[in-house]
């Protein structure tokens, strides 16, 4: 770069025109950073997780029994009543917490079992297609066109609401869209050049489907599961609304959203705030989804 | 050739004009997972007015980011500094609005892999005219004339019916044959080819090649010819620059580089190329090591580390070239011994 | 060009033999074979290139080959067992003796195994116990020349293209196969890279006692690899015979064309011949006859019409063609020519890798 016009008149036998001297090319590198969006959505779920993980220790009163009159203002005097009390008189706060327990238990055990069944049913189908893949497919598509809260409030009117039908309703609601997903991938992974070289070596199809596609699989999968996570959070909440949720006194967001509905004109908080937990957390999930699968799941990069 | 050119001749040698295309010091940097790589890092030449001059480099070496470097065409977080004459007229620091001019009747480019820089959706008659109604101003009819000249020019047979394929109606050598007419619609003054045959069946090839050249010489148009194949580039150009990570490391006559290469590199590589005449089960000679870290290049010469002449004065080698023979310049520190007299002419053709 | 027919073929003593194979897609435009009814012999020891275009099934054959992808119908059999017949089980068992390198080294390469694992795969595979694996991988890491204390656990995407592509060949090796069929194992590869991977291909052939079949659109790269070479057009075989013969003194017109086109280092000289007129026709709809009779120079009447049967041209010299180039000057009538070459004595020739030599069948 220190190149004299001499030397740059030998290099070409021509003389050269004016150059600015030196002035190397500044580029700004990509760093792709997490955002502040990001972050404070990561806080968010830290918070909901340790609080609900935390509740029994936490000097909180019972989220059945009533701590004073019903429908205090928030009071900063002690941690039950830092939200008031509810139409019953009972800790928002503590209810609030509690909701959280069963949103996250039920959401998370759905998830999972969801993840589980439709990627290895996805798996299955887009790996040996054939019959396997016409049913699996097929399944999945019926279960799709069909309205989930309907299969809930189904299931729900035949089995007696619990937490064990939530979950197992939810579970199975989110199954089709795993095994979309997964199904794709495994289309995708399959027809790459190193499955066939596993072929080559006389693997058999399980040890290439669990030992080659399914580890290139799961990293876009499990970056989907927030956003499934947060779908049944949501379907949850509008079941626990429609009174088809965990039953009473055990507060679950939807359901004290739903028991505050009649007084939401002059009690707004006790409707805003678990609906506002919902709006957080769904949002939360969401976002970390987004920037999971911007990560890990190749389709949606740019 | 242009106003500022005649003024200021102060060497002897330099009568010829004002070469149509004159790069000093062009960087060219880009943002990467790993860091700012500098892809192109300070390199000069020219290209005369109806000459053709190959460009060949292995991957890393730059040679097709320059290339998007002189057309203006670079990506996201990613800068350029030096000089890029066209004419006499800065390219580099022109504004998008005033470069987009340029594209077309000034500079075109011949991209790698037809199929993908066609329109897919576009049928081939409004691709190739598209460009000759915004900047010749032509009207529908002539511009589909002058379309159907252009194809017969390329060697398209029954070109009336090809105007209404689309894209992938067509064979790779059809389609990069469409592209061709498309670069040369404006009639620019330079084309770039940018690996113009990699995608493409060697008899094939050689058809583009062929074309290539003849319309470069009917049209005395000059020509930017990239590969990473040497001998493809031999018979097809008049000068050939070779490239280095990120630097030139000869530029010379095509006879000249090809017949007596003086760099280190051009020679490994020559050695290294297969040939149809290699004897069987012997081992090719090998250039050992791999490309240097386009981040952190080494200083000096970056093909030290891989030369086998490799020495002390090698880790201070400049980017600037050194003149060995009469248009013969080489960035080495211990150039091969010259072989007995090379004349100094062109390619193919004496002179320009 | 037709390809059709067995007089190139040299019997019993053959590490692989393939019998009129043909391999067909169906697409939504039609069915396409993209392997017409080819059969050759590889004998143990020797390399055979199998050199053609894009479209003349040279890839699909590699594959077929291995049963990596489907065949409509032929015989393929190695060292003895036939492969197109045998059922999944078996043919894991038989894969051990036949490997394969792609053209895509890095994308046959799990992006999520460590190199060590990747190499060691079809010693696991073959259940071989873990330590003798690990072992038996570094091993074959030094003998690709990757230091195994620096390669062993990167992942793929940390290595370059001729790096993986030592990876994959020491994997494909570390099983010793006797058959390696290499699906362009060099094309992705720079040229400087690419030398260093054919000197190592050479090198490890006589130590791991390697039979190889060798695919590739490189004319010059099959040249420098192969005993043999078979050269391909539109899934028929045009052209059979020794290399060194075959690339000197091509007797099918289409062979020379290819040669032609390959471009010389020499500002003089790029090219030696005129260039081939014409797009290699669809597959989807080959022409009759002779398949290449639509762009060959030579082509007459007759070879739109008819297909002409593999024979022996020269001594050890195979080619479809009704006017091979050969003895064009001195025999007119093509029946007299090949009654000719039959009568002709076999000449000895160099470079023999094993020792024998076919006799016109």
């Amino acid at each position: 770069m220190t190149t004299t016009d001499t030397a740059a008149e030998r290099a070409t036998g021509q003389p050269r025109p004016p150059v600015a001297p030196g002035r190397l090319p500044r580029v700004t590198l990509d760093r792709r950073g997490t955002s502040a969006l990001v972050r404070l959505s990561q806080g968010w779920l830290v918070l909901i997780v340790a609080l609900a993980v935390l509740a029994p220790v936490l000097p909180l009163a019972s989220y059945a029994i009533p701590i004073g009159a019903p429908h205090t203002a928030p009071d900063l005097g002690s941690f039950s009543t830092l939200l008031g009390t509810d139409g019953l008189g009972r800790s928002m706060l503590s209810r609030v917490v509690y909701g959280a327990r069963v949103s996250l238990v039920v959401g998370a055990a759905a998830c999972l079992i969801a993840f589980v069944v439709g990627t290895v049913l996805g798996l299955l189908a887009g790996y040996f297609g054939r019959w396997i893949d016409s049913v699996v497919v097929l399944v999945s598509d019926v279960m799709l066109a069909f309205p989930g809260l309907v299969l809930l409030l189904a299931l729900a009117s035949i089995f007696s609401p619990s937490v064990k039908t939530l979950i197992l309703g939810m579970g199975v609601m989110g199954v089709p869209q795993f095994v979309r997903l997964a199904r794709a991938h495994t289309l995708s992974w399959s027809a790459r050049e190193f499955v066939r070289a596993a072929k080559g070596l006389g693997a058999n199809p399980f040890r290439i489907l669990f030992r080659e596609i399914l580890p290139n699989v799961l990293p876009p999968l499990a970056s989907y599961m927030p956003i499934v996570l947060s779908h049944i959070v949501v379907a949850e909440g509008s079941l626990s609304f429609l009174g088809l949720g965990i039953p009473p006194p055990r507060p679950s967001w939807g359901g004290m959203v739903s028991a505050a509905k009649d007084s939401i004109a002059d009690q707004p908080m006790l409707v805003f705030v678990p609906a506002l937990a919902i709006f957080f957390t769904v949002f939360a999930l969401n976002q970390i989804g987004d920037h999971l699968r911007s990560r890990f799941d190749r389709t949606v990069e740019q | 050739m242009t106003e500022q050119s005649s003024s200021e001749q102060k060497d002897p040698r330099a009568v010829k004009p004002e070469p149509l295309l004159h790069v000093t010091h062009l960087r060219a940097y880009l943002s990467s997972r790993h860091g700012v790589v500098k892809a192109v890092d300070d390199v000069s030449f020219e290209v005369g007015h109806g000459e053709a001059m190959g460009l060949v480099g292995e991957s890393g070496s730059g040679k097709s980011v320059m290339s998007r470097a002189i057309m203006g065409l670079m990506p996201r977080r990613s800068d350029r500094t030096g000089s890029v004459l066209f004419k006499g007229r800065e390219l580099i620091g022109l504004p998008r609005k005033e470069m987009s001019e340029i594209w077309g009747p000034q500079i075109s480019m011949v991209f790698q892999d037809p199929g993908r820089s066609l329109n897919p959706v576009v049928p081939v008659e409004r691709q190739l005219t598209e460009g000759m109604r915004r900047h010749l101003g032509l009207g529908r009819s002539e511009a589909r004339g002058r379309a159907l000249q252009l194809l017969r020019e390329v060697g398209v047979s029954d070109p009336e019916r090809r105007l209404r394929n689309y894209p992938h109606e067509m064979s790779g050598g059809m389609c990069q044959r469409v592209m061709i007419a498309a670069a040369l619609a404006c009639e620019p003054d330079l084309l770039i080819a940018d690996e113009p045959t990699t995608a493409l069946d060697v008899t094939i090839q050689r058809q583009i090649l062929d074309l290539l050249r003849r319309v470069q010489r009917e049209r005395n148009m000059s020509m930017i010819l990239i590969s990473h194949n040497l001998p493809l580039v031999a018979g097809r150009t008049d000068r050939t620059a070779v490239m280095y990570a990120g630097r030139l490391a000869e530029t010379g006559s095509t006879r000249q580089v090809f017949e007596s290469p003086r760099h280190r590199y051009t020679a490994a590589l020559l050695a290294a190329t297969p040939t149809i005449t290699h004897e069987r089960h012997s081992p090719f000679r090998l250039i050992p090591g791999t490309l240097p870290n386009p981040v952190k290049p080494p200083a000096g010469c970056r093909f030290a580390a891989r030369c086998d002449h490799f020495h002390g004065p090698c880790h201070e080698l400049g980017p600037d070239m050194t003149p060995v023979a009469a248009g013969h310049h080489v960035a080495c520190a211990d150039p091969v011994p010259a072989p007995a007299a090379v004349g100094a002419r062109g390619g193919e053709h004496d002179g320009r | 060009m037709a390809g059709s027919g067995t007089a190139h073929l040299r019997g019993e003593d053959a590490l692989l033999s393939v019998r009129n194979l043909v391999v067909e897609y169906h697409t939504d435009a039609g069915t396409v074979q993209a392997v017409s009814d080819v059969s050759f012999d590889v004998l143990p020891g020797e390399t055979l290139g199998i050199v053609g275009e894009s479209g003349c099934g040279k890839s699909s054959m590699g594959r077929a080959v291995l049963r990596l992808g489907g065949m409509t119908s032929g015989e393929i059999s190695c060292a003895g067992e036939r492969i197109d017949r045998a059922d999944e089980k078996t043919m894991r068992a038989l894969r051990r003796d036949m490997q394969m390198i792609f053209q895509n080294a890095l994308g046959s390469l799990n992006p999520r195994r460590h190199v060590k694992e990747i190499v060691a795969e079809g010693l696991a595979i073959d259940g071989v116990p873990k330590a003798e694996r690990d072992r038996r991988a570094t091993d074959m890491l030094e003998e690709v020349g990757l230091t195994p204390e620096r390669f062993s656990d990167m992942l793929p995407r940390q290595l370059s293209g001729g790096q993986a592509q030592r990876v994959a060949i020491a994997r494909a090796l570390a099983l010793r196969p006797k058959l390696l069929v290499c699906d362009e194992p060099v094309s992705a590869l720079d040229v400087s890279v690419q030398a260093q991977i054919l000197n190592l291909m050479e090198k490890l052939k006589p130590e791991f006692d390697l039979t190889v079949v060798f695919i590739a659109h490189d004319l010059a790269v099959v040249r420098s690899v192969s005993d043999r070479v078979l050269v391909m057009y539109l899934g028929k075989v045009c052209e059979f015979g020794d290399s060194v013969e075959v690339y000197d003194n091509p007797v099918h017109p289409y062979t020379r064309a290819l040669l032609e086109s390959v471009p010389l280092p020499d500002p003089d000289r790029p090219f030696t011949g005129s260039p081939l007129e014409g797009d290699v026709p669809s597959p989807l709809a080959p022409p009759t006859g002779c398949r290449f009779s639509g762009r060959c120079p030579a082509a007459q009447e007759r070879c739109a019409r008819s297909e002409p049967e593999i024979r022996e041209v020269l001594p050890g010299r195979f080619a479809a063609c009704h006017y091979p180039l050969a003895a064009a000057a001195d025999l007119p009538d093509p029946d007299a020519r090949a009654a000719a070459a039959d009568r002709r004595e076999p000449q000895g020739r160099e470079h023999e890798p094993t020792g024998r030599r076919p006799e016109g069948a």
